[in-house]
């Protein structure tokens, strides 16, 4: 990467005016990640290893993702640095304008917001394909209409795909676009390191959906050895697409908890912070201490395979009991990365929407941080039969239990705000509803699996299944897509069509209920989790779950037509606050510009005051002006 | 509280408690897995139950709250107007934290007492042999019959050291006989799910998984694999597990040590480690 010094300018200088021969942009990442799949594969294959060319695959993937990094531009700060030129002093803004931003890297929050949103969108949609031929696959008992490889490769990238999906699709989006909002700053704390948390996920996406090349992986999620230790190079793409996903998680972890701490503007004291971002630096909390152990448990399965190290190989001293502890060490705070930051959209709808104060303020936040509290001393109950000490289990049994009690909170504070509200039922609220009742299936289901005696039957079948989509499909997807009715019009500037919504929003809600009710009653009758063939007695159950599930899909693809006819069809600006809410991002005017403040707002009210006639604004936006230079989203360059 | 709120709330509880009613009595109507093959199943099958139980009137109250709120607290004009500004009520969520943790300890306290009475007790003695004692099939005191489970990908055998170590692809267990399982794999991880008789228990290489069961009815039951395990891990199933009576089962041993043919597997040894380890092809 040849980089020109830049000549003396100005004293601020313009990124336009950093002189860069060869263009850092998307094209470039693309071809520099070819050459360094090439590199990579030459490069580990060359070492003549016993190791069934898994060096090769997994530098390649590794070098890959690097390239692809440098290409987009991350490495043009730190190679200036290293080289003495001259470089802007602060996050320079885009080299990019218009359409085109969105498709490169961008130290815009707003920017990255809209890149997240659609990338998970995309996400889903590939892990929503894998779920359709799953269902499609399950039609029929037996012969499968898929073979058993290829049906569990299709379990297996339907879900990495949707946990990846489920890791970032609250905090990406909507963390990364509001929270700076929500707190009054004009930037996260490390603009760079939010880039960084979005453009490793599009690399992480097309290593997982490259595995069937080298013949896919039946490992499913967990990845067990030594089940991995069997498979092809098709599972090196769960390693590094997995470790991208874990560094995404700490990358973006780190940066929302120093922005929540640091960066919020005078007024905004804790306990008027608002419950979404209590959610998000929750979920933060967990990514930025949780993911790690993932990435270095990922690391090591990658020796296993390839250095002959015997980390989880029984054979030669390891343990695979090493590596189930170390994932589900990682994999249940995972789980409350995905539903803290929905609890977090939810409460924080549910005032605008019911028009009344967040009753319990206060108690909400004790919930969401007694989960991440608990949330660290639950990962044995994934493990009750696995033959671990009998003496942990009921140790085990009752953390897991203790979780329904901050749970419950967060349903009492829903209940309390519902109670004589003025509800207005447009379409974030009726998933909100929907969520309500989804996840409370989901968490009742939850109770049956804690209790290890009722654990005996029900782990590892189809109940265990049905509760956690129970949880994550109807909980935390139904709280994306309230976040993304809501929102949008913020967002992109379209309001999304409501008639439509409604529909949507009745379709889903039956479809995704009848879809997986009944795999509550496959799993009481000894259906076990991923299976491709199953007793012929189940077969009108399999068949109508397939059908309410192509139904589920279909009302997906209908939200995406909605979605896409909003946006880039309908010309009519949304009005800057569609929904009459409080809320300060809604004070800001739509489109939002390259600065969120021109001087930084001094909050003096709480977003929930409604009821309230002398209820002050929730914050002066024409604040102090000199509190730019103190450190407040400090940016010198103009927009 | 004023009288609205009174209002509300008595509708509320009238209608909670009346379809809460309604709602037990057709949760225990419902038929509930494993069944009463074994002691274990028995309390496996009461706790579902109890569990339903509860969590019946707790479903019902949720679900009633959101659809009254959605019809009686909804936007009437055409004009947005708010709710009225309630902050909190304290007694009310330190009710509420107690009544949930209550009915948590409650759970705690019941499925720790099914765990000591050893329902679903497993124990881990990993490499530790702990087989191979020969005796005869120990109906009362002390002495379990113990059954090695041996998964393979992708079919589980069972040898009996109690008679020589002979095995069967089938499992035949004698009714009114404490069991003592030994849950071991030859390669990756499997876990044997004797459905009716209430027993999971992960089979990892290596490791010899302890698990009890106690039989109290005769009857089939099938056995499946609950573990990922490979491309024909669906098809890891035997429904042909049977629990028969004990003449039954001496003369079914008797014969199966007459015609003792190793099917699959190395000399009898109480655990097994994948061999040699294998890497992906």
């Amino acid at each position: 990467m040849a980089i020109a010094p830049i000549v003396d300018g100005p004293s601020i200088i313009q990124s336009s005016e950093r002189r860069i021969v060869v263009p850092t942009n998307i094209l470039t990442g693309i071809v520099l990640a070819v050459f360094g799949y090439w590199v990579g594969e030459q490069l580990g294959n060359s070492f003549l290893l016993n190791d069934a060319q898994n060096t090769g695959v997994l530098l390649g993937y590794s070098f890959a993702s690097i390239m692809f990094l440098v290409g987009v531009g991350f490495a043009n700060y730190p190679l200036a640095r290293l080289f003495g030129w001259r470089v802007t002093p602060q996050p320079a803004g885009d080299d990019h304008t218009g359409a085109w931003r969105y498709l490169n890297l961008s130290l815009d929050h707003k920017v990255i917001g809209v890149q997240y949103l659609v990338a998970m969108l995309m996400a889903m949609l590939f892990g929503g394909i894998g779920a359709m031929l799953i269902r499609t696959s399950l039609l029929v008992p037996d012969p499968p209409i898929v073979a058993p490889d290829k049906y569990l490769t299709l379990v297996s990238m339907h879900s990495v795909m949707m946990i990846f999906v489920a890791s970032a699709a609250i905090v990406g989006p909507f963390g990364n676009f509001f929270v700076p909002l929500m707190i009054g700053t004009n930037r996260m704390a490390f603009p760079r390191l939010e880039a960084l948390s979005f453009w490793l996920v599009p690399p992480a996406i097309v290593i997982l959906l490259a595995a069937p090349i080298f013949g896919g992986f039946q490992t499913g999620w967990t990845g067990y050895t030594p089940l991995s230790e069997q498979a092809d190079q098709g599972f090196d793409s769960y390693i590094v697409g997995f470790t991208l996903i874990g560094l995404a998680l700490v990358v973006s972890g780190v940066n929302m908890l120093t922005t929540v701490i640091r960066l919020r503007a005078p007024g905004m004291t804790w306990i008027r912070l608002p419950i979404f971002v209590w959610g998000v630096f929750s979920a933060s909390i967990l990514g930025t201490f949780a993911a790690p152990i993932l990435a270095a448990a990922l690391i090591m399965q990658g020796f296993d395979r390839t250095l002959n190290t015997t980390f989880f190989i029984s054979s030669a001293g390891g343990s695979p009991y090493l590596w189930e502890n170390l994932f589900w060490f990682f994999g249940h705070p995972e789980v409350y990365i995905f539903i803290l930051p929905a609890f977090g959209i939810i409460l924080e709808l549910l005032p605008h929407f019911a028009r009344k104060p967040l009753w319990g303020y206060r108690t909400a936040v004790v919930g969401l941080l007694g989960v991440t509290l608990l949330s660290w001393f639950v990962w044995q109950h994934h493990l009750f039969m696995s033959g671990i000490a009998p003496a942990l289990r009921p140790f085990f049994m009752f953390s897991t239990e203790m979780i329904s009690i901050p749970t419950g909170i967060v349903f009492l504070v829903a209940f309390g705000t519902l109670w004589r509200a003025r509800i207005s039922m447009s379409v974030p609220m009726l998933f909100c509803l929907g969520f309500l009742f989804n996840f409370l299936i989901g968490g009742l289901s939850g109770v049956f699996l804690s209790d290890v005696p009722s654990d005996v039957t029900l782990h590892g079948s189809y109940f265990s299944m049905a509760h956690f989509h129970f949880t994550i499909v109807g909980g935390e997807i139904f709280a994306i897509i309230a976040a993304i009715y809501y929102w949008f019009p913020k967002m992109t500037g379209r309001m999304l069509n409501q008639t439509l919504g409604k529909i949507h929003f009745w379709w889903m809600m039956i479809a995704f209920n009848m879809a997986f009710m009944p795999l509550f009653a496959a799993g009481l009758l000894d259906m076990p989790r991923r299976v491709s063939t199953y007793a012929v007695d189940l077969q009108t159950l399999n068949d109508w779950v397939s059908i309410w599930a192509f139904i589920l899909f279909a009302s997906m693809l209908f939200f995406a037509f909605n979605v896409i006819w909003s946006w880039f069809f309908t010309f009519k600006v949304a009005p800057a606050n569609p929904w009459q809410v409080r809320s300060i991002e809604w004070m800001l005017p739509t489109p939002l510009g390259r600065r969120n403040f021109e001087k930084i707002p001094v909050f003096t009210g709480s977003p929930y005051d409604y009821g309230n006639p002398g209820a002050k604004p929730v914050a002066d936006l024409g604040g102090p002006s000199d509190l730019g230079r103190r450190g407040f989203g400090a940016e010198p360059v103009p927009s | 509280m004023n009288r609205t709120d009174r209002t509300h709330a008595l509708r509320l509880l009238v209608a909670w408690a009346v379809l809460s009613v309604i709602g037990v009595f057709i949760a225990l109507q419902v038929h509930l897995p494993p069944g009463d093959q074994s002691t274990q199943s028995v309390d496996e099958t009461s706790l579902l139950d109890l569990m339903l139980v509860i969590s019946t009137p707790v479903f019902i109250g949720v679900v009633l709250f959101i659809l009254y709120s959605a019809f009686a607290f909804r936007q009437t004009g055409a004009v947005l107007e708010d709710g009225p500004p309630n902050h909190g009520n304290f007694r009310l969520q330190v009710a509420w934290v107690a009544i949930t943790a209550v009915i948590v300890l409650l759970l705690a306290v019941i499925g720790i007492s099914g765990l000591s009475n050893s329902a679903a007790a497993t124990t881990f003695a990993s490499s530790q042999a702990t087989l191979g004692t020969v005796g005869s099939a120990g109906t009362a005191s002390g002495h379990r019959l113990q059954v090695q489970v041996i998964g393979q990908q992708w079919w589980f055998t069972y040898r009996y050291p109690d008679f020589g170590g002979v095995e069967s692809a089938h499992l035949m267990l004698p009714v009114d006989t404490n069991i003592e399982f030994h849950v071991t794999s030859t390669d990756v991880l499997h876990s044997f799910w004797a459905y009716q008789l209430g027993v999971k228990a992960d089979a990892n290489p290596g490791v010899d998984n302890i698990t009890y069961v106690s039989t109290v009815n005769t009857g089939s039951f099938e056995v499946r694999c609950a573990e990922l395990c490979g491309i024909w891990h669906g098809h890891m199933a035997d429904p042909n597990g049977q629990v028969v009576s004990q003449a039954d089962f001496a003369t079914w041993i008797a014969q199966v040590q007459k015609d003792d043919v190793g099917i699959s597997l190395p000399p009898y040894s109480p655990i097994y480690f994948p061999h040699p380890p294998v890497k992906g092809s």
